[in-house]
């Protein structure tokens, strides 16, 4: 028996009826009747037509797609309560303040942060990354201090530190990765010493879809004292998020890879460590007192939120957050895991074509090669039939340079791709090879 | 020919095709039959930057006319067929028509996202590159 299931005036599919022992839905159970032709509904984007043919989305690694009622709540925002925010004693400013603020308690829960005052709303990762660097990497480290990074970091998880240990003079350490594109966890364990005072480390490959040990990697850096940064870009709409658990300092994501808005994303840090940081932005917003004498901080968050924030890309994240919420994100990486390993058989049955990055645990991406094929001629054909992928290094040039490539194909699935427009894709590719043979 | 009836030339042979994949097509086939350029000029300072795919160009001054040559890595071919189109629109044309050309030409076979792109993959650094060259030869002559 199945029962169709609405919450939140979204599509979240059919209840299958059979209860597993314990009386819950099992995820397995649960991903086979999620209705995804219904969570395409919520998709108007993807009834999109290019260059004559309907659109096949495949970039989502890049930036995921919004869902109707995202872009309600940014439309319901600028129609009904647009003010900024905190200051304003009108009718307007209260209500924004609060859908505003209502945004950190679901970030919140998301994350499983312990208190509320531990996410800063940023612009995105980078710019979450560039703030600890900044704040935290000046005030905390000097010459002769490590940091470890690895090899498949994103260019915005290696340049700030760089920045910073030119200004610093601290030393840059990089942990090695196998042909799988797995990181060498012995290695990084042979860095560690009493000389590493930060990790900072990405979750999820952008290039590969490797899921990195990040509990392990932080359990190893404090033990030798060091502060660890997890980069959450890739990881925030495949994997749980639970930063007591995993114990790490930091982590950040953005919002645009989470079915949200783009130019929005959310720093977590542990209280007292934030506590401890100088503010790194001055302005409006992040001050107690201002005289020319001397001008005296905001508490948390709000210390580090200096000018206008976001407001409304921070309002529409709410609904972003519960969207995946109520799908589940359980059953969003079950489904998604099913598009990887069809996607994945069904590449490999091309001649020619190698797959970039095998590690055992991975997210939805499949990197890939052809044999004297440019990736760029692999994607303008693609764009071409309608199919949008990724071509070229993907940020990641010392990773490229690691795997001996100039770049990669890359195509990654969201919860509203389909096994049909990988077949697509598969067809698609067959037609790159004919015409460049 | 000038380079407007070259480009308007062109415009005719691709309008026989209705898909953009055969218009794809036709310009990898005539990527194909460019003359490759002597290893010499596949020098660091003849690198575009900033192409997604590696492009030298060379440029030099024949009598009154600039005259370019260029070429692709290999496997890039569908740049090696743009390059192919440009060198044809503008190779051996006065300084002062190239420096001048307004290549609508692009937009009309339907390849302006990939040559006019900012970033990734553009051979708009190509264009500019023999533009200025062009630039600077009509400086030189006045």
């Amino acid at each position: 028996m199945c029962v169709l299931f609405q919450y939140n005036n979204v599509n979240v599919g059919y209840f299958n009826m059979s209860l597993t022992i314990d009386g819950n839905y099992s995820p397995l159970i649960f991903h086979k009747v999620l209705d995804i032709q219904k969570i395409r509904q919520d998709f108007p984007i993807l009834n999109e037509v290019i260059n004559g043919k309907p659109l096949v989305y495949f970039d989502n690694a890049a930036t995921t797609q919004k869902p109707l009622p995202v872009l309600n709540a940014l439309t319901r925002y600028y129609e009904h309560y647009n003010a900024n925010i905190h200051r304003g004693i009108h009718y307007l400013a209260e209500k924004a303040t609060s859908a505003f603020e209502a945004s950190r308690h679901k970030i919140q829960t998301f994350m499983n942060a312990q208190h509320v005052e531990e996410i800063i709303f940023t612009y995105g990762t980078t710019d979450g990354i560039n703030l600890v660097s900044q704040s935290y990497g000046r005030t905390f480290l000097k010459a002769g201090d490590e940091i470890i990074i690895s090899t498949m970091e994103h260019h915005s998880n290696i340049v700030p530190w760089q920045m910073l240990c030119e200004e610093k003079g601290c030393v840059l350490r990089v942990i090695p990765i196998n042909d799988e594109g797995e990181l060498l966890m012995d290695e990084y364990e042979k860095m560690l010493s009493e000389k590493t005072k930060f990790v900072s480390v990405v979750h999820v490959s952008n290039a590969l879809g490797t899921i990195n040990p990040v509990a392990e990697i932080i359990e190893k850096a404090h033990a030798v004292g060091a502060k660890v940064l997890i980069d959450g870009a890739q990881a925030s709409s495949h994997i749980d998020i639970d930063v007591q658990a995993l114990d790490c300092d930091f982590y950040v994501f953005s919002l645009h890879k989470l079915y949200g808005p783009t130019g929005m994303g959310a720093l977590y840090g542990k209280k007292e460590i934030l506590n401890a940081m100088p503010p790194y932005r001055g302005g409006g917003e992040m001050i107690k007192e201002v005289t020319f004498a001397k001008t005296t901080y905001s508490d948390l968050p709000y210390k580090f939120e200096a000018g206008t924030p976001n407001i409304a890309d921070v309002v529409a994240a709410y609904t972003a957050v519960e969207y995946v919420e109520t799908l589940g994100k359980k059953r969003i990486a079950s489904y998604e895991h099913e598009l990887l390993v069809y996607g994945t058989d069904a590449l490999k049955t091309i001649e020619g074509l190698r797959l970039v990055g095998t590690a055992k645990e991975k997210v939805s991406v499949i990197s890939f090669v052809m044999d004297g094929i440019h990736p760029q001629d692999v994607g303008v054909i693609l764009d071409q039939q309608g199919i949008a992928v990724r071509t070229g290094h993907h940020c990641t040039q010392p990773l490229m340079q690691r795997l001996g490539i100039p770049g990669t194909s890359r195509a990654s699935f969201a919860v509203y791709n389909t096994k049909e427009e990988i077949d697509k894709l598969v067809v698609g590719l067959e037609r790159v090879k004919k015409m460049l043979s | 020919m000038t380079i407007n009836e070259k480009q308007d030339e062109l415009i005719e042979d691709f309008e026989l095709f209705d898909d953009q994949l055969d218009k794809t097509q036709y310009i990898i086939d005539l990527g194909k039959k460019l003359a490759p350029i002597p290893e010499e000029y596949k020098t660091d300072e003849n690198l575009i930057r900033g192409c997604q795919s590696k492009v030298w160009l060379h440029s030099e001054m024949r009598g009154d006319v600039v005259h370019f040559e260029a070429d692709s890595e290999p496997t890039a071919q569908i740049s090696k067929g743009l390059v192919s189109l440009l060198i044809k629109i503008l190779s051996d044309e006065k300084p002062e028509a190239v420096a001048n050309a307004d290549l609508y030409f692009i937009d009309k076979i339907g390849m302006s996202s990939i040559i006019t792109s900012r970033r990734a993959g553009g051979l708009a650094s190509m264009i500019a590159r023999m533009k200025e060259f062009a630039q600077r030869a009509t400086e030189k002559v006045s």
